[in-house]
């Protein structure tokens, strides 16, 4: 009756229309879970989760667990830091050795744009992809979706623009997917060589000039410069990126509208925004962190009812 | 398929109006009391007892919440998924006296979820269960009504269908068989 169209969440490329409605709706009655006095409900209890992180997370990674335990799922967690990864081990190897503990479903952060596709073709267990690479984030696109609903009532037909480094990051290719199922503008904006070529194919704008951009939007999700997947120097400096392409108070203060404000984390304070911006009411930082984990248990509960 | 009329819009009027009573009977002014309706279908005759309570009996206040049990299933990976529904609870539970509402007992599962669900909400005083239509020999667990609109011998692949005037156009009661 109420199923999503995939065993695995590899991507939001892979899901349709309908799947992220089911999500954002679920996401509504897990919502109204965490905020109760008793935030655990017992739905998952016979399911165990392995979240398998090869690469850096603060908040997807306490996100995903928190979730999964409000779920009353059981959860091992593994690191690559201190792993038989750094043995010469192979992904799948590592994977299947975890699965042999009966692990039912795999959440996944790898550096590698693919890893949770490859891996969902070679092993059994349903995969979730918490970030690939600068190829997919889902999860974070889809709490993005949900926060802009929240806030702004429905994601179809409003105005969003995505700031900053697009080239690197997978919060933008995720964010795109989300956006344009659900009927939304999208515009991205940032240094032309943070812009990857042919992105208008995926059916949004491109505009170099912020201020313009700003003034267009309902939305503006602002990115951080991922200067950890930078091989080469894309713009002269820290500072002329934030004079350019950074949002202070004092820009918002001259749209004659008001925009919504949000950002994924980590914020680099004073570089892509300021702090004041960060922490205004215009921002809705910290209730797109807050709404991850009920979109991440309404996901976590959409898969798990597909497990045999 | 047949479909047979267990409960016309009549005969559901009387129940409700003596569901009521025995209700008031038992609660008074209902202070200390917190009706829930089950969701989904427990909703509709919570809201109609609560309200007929109000108009007719001249109870003032009355809580009245909805609980979602989907959560709280013990059939989870066993069957179809359901959606699930909003739960409403605008006040706790704690040391008060609740009345789960629904419109079939059947095999007392959804019952068995609710009493997990409602310790989310506080510890209550002590729990009843009013039921519309009661299916006898039916159970799978040790749960039974504390009021019961009309019981029903209906055998396993048969259907107890609850019809409500807010929400379907009509109140009636059919019995639908394969």
């Amino acid at each position: 009756m109420a199923e999503l169209s995939v065993n695995h969440l590899l991507g939001i490329k892979y899901l349709n229309k309908k799947d992220i409605t089911l999500i954002l709706e679920t996401a509504d009655n897990f919502k109204e879970v965490i905020n109760r006095s008793i935030k655990k409900v017992p739905t998952l209890r016979d399911v165990t989760i392995a979240n398998v992180f090869f690469e850096n997370s603060t908040r997807t990674k306490l996100s995903f667990e928190l979730a999964e335990k409000r779920l009353s799922a059981d959860v091992v967690n593994f690191s690559a830091g201190g792993s038989s990864v750094k043995k010469g081990e192979t992904l799948i190897d590592t994977v299947n050795n975890i699965l042999s503990m009966k692990v039912d479903m795999v959440v996944l952060r790898h550096p590698n744009p693919g890893a949770g596709i490859f891996l969902s073709k070679h092993v059994k267990a349903s995969i979730i992809n918490a970030g690939d690479g600068a190829h997919e984030h889902p999860t974070q696109a889809l709490l993005d979706s949900y926060s802009i609903r929240e806030k702004l009532g429905d994601v179809g037909g409003k105005k969003v623009l995505i700031v900053g480094d697009i080239l690197h990051s997978r919060v933008a290719l995720s964010n795109i997917f989300a956006l344009k199922l659900q009927g939304a503008e999208v515009k991205v904006c940032g240094p032309r060589t943070l812009i990857p070529k042919h992105i208008e194919s995926l059916g949004v704008s491109v505009e170099t000039d912020l201020q313009k951009a700003l003034q267009w939007c309902d939305v503006a999700n602002m990115l951080r410069v991922q200067n950890e997947r930078m091989d080469i120097s894309y713009f002269p400096s820290t500072r002329e990126y934030t004079q350019q392409f950074g949002v202070n108070k004092k820009i918002l203060d001259n749209l004659d509208k008001e925009i919504v404000i949000m950002h994924p984390g980590p914020i680099n304070r004073g570089v892509e925004i300021t702090s004041e911006v960060a922490d205004s009411d215009r921002s809705i930082i910290l209730h797109q962190v807050e709404n991850g984990v009920a979109v991440r248990m309404a996901v976590l509960y959409l898969l798990a009812s597909k497990i045999n | 398929m047949g479909q047979k009329v267990l409960l016309t819009s009549k005969e559901i009027n009387i129940i409700l109006h003596r569901l009521a009573c025995q209700l008031l009977e038992n609660h008074l002014d209902f202070k200390d009391t917190a009706l829930i309706g089950i969701q989904p279908r427990g909703v509709f005759l919570a809201e109609r007892l609560a309200n007929l309570l109000k108009t007719d009996y001249g109870v003032k206040d009355i809580d009245l919440g909805f609980l979602d049990i989907t959560f709280f299933r013990d059939d989870f990976g066993r069957g179809e998924i359901l959606r699930a529904n909003m739960t409403k609870m605008d006040f706790l539970v704690e040391d008060r006296k609740v009345v789960f509402i629904d419109d079939v007992l059947y095999t007392g599962r959804s019952i068995r979820a609710a009493l997990t669900a409602i310790q989310s909400f506080g510890r209550p005083r002590g729990i009843e269960l009013l039921t519309l239509i009661d299916r006898r020999f039916s159970r799978h667990l040790p749960i039974q009504p504390n009021y019961r609109g009309r019981q029903v011998d209906a055998i396993g692949d048969e259907k107890v269908k609850v019809m409500w005037e807010a929400n379907d156009g009509e109140d009636m009661v059919y019995l639908i068989s394969k």
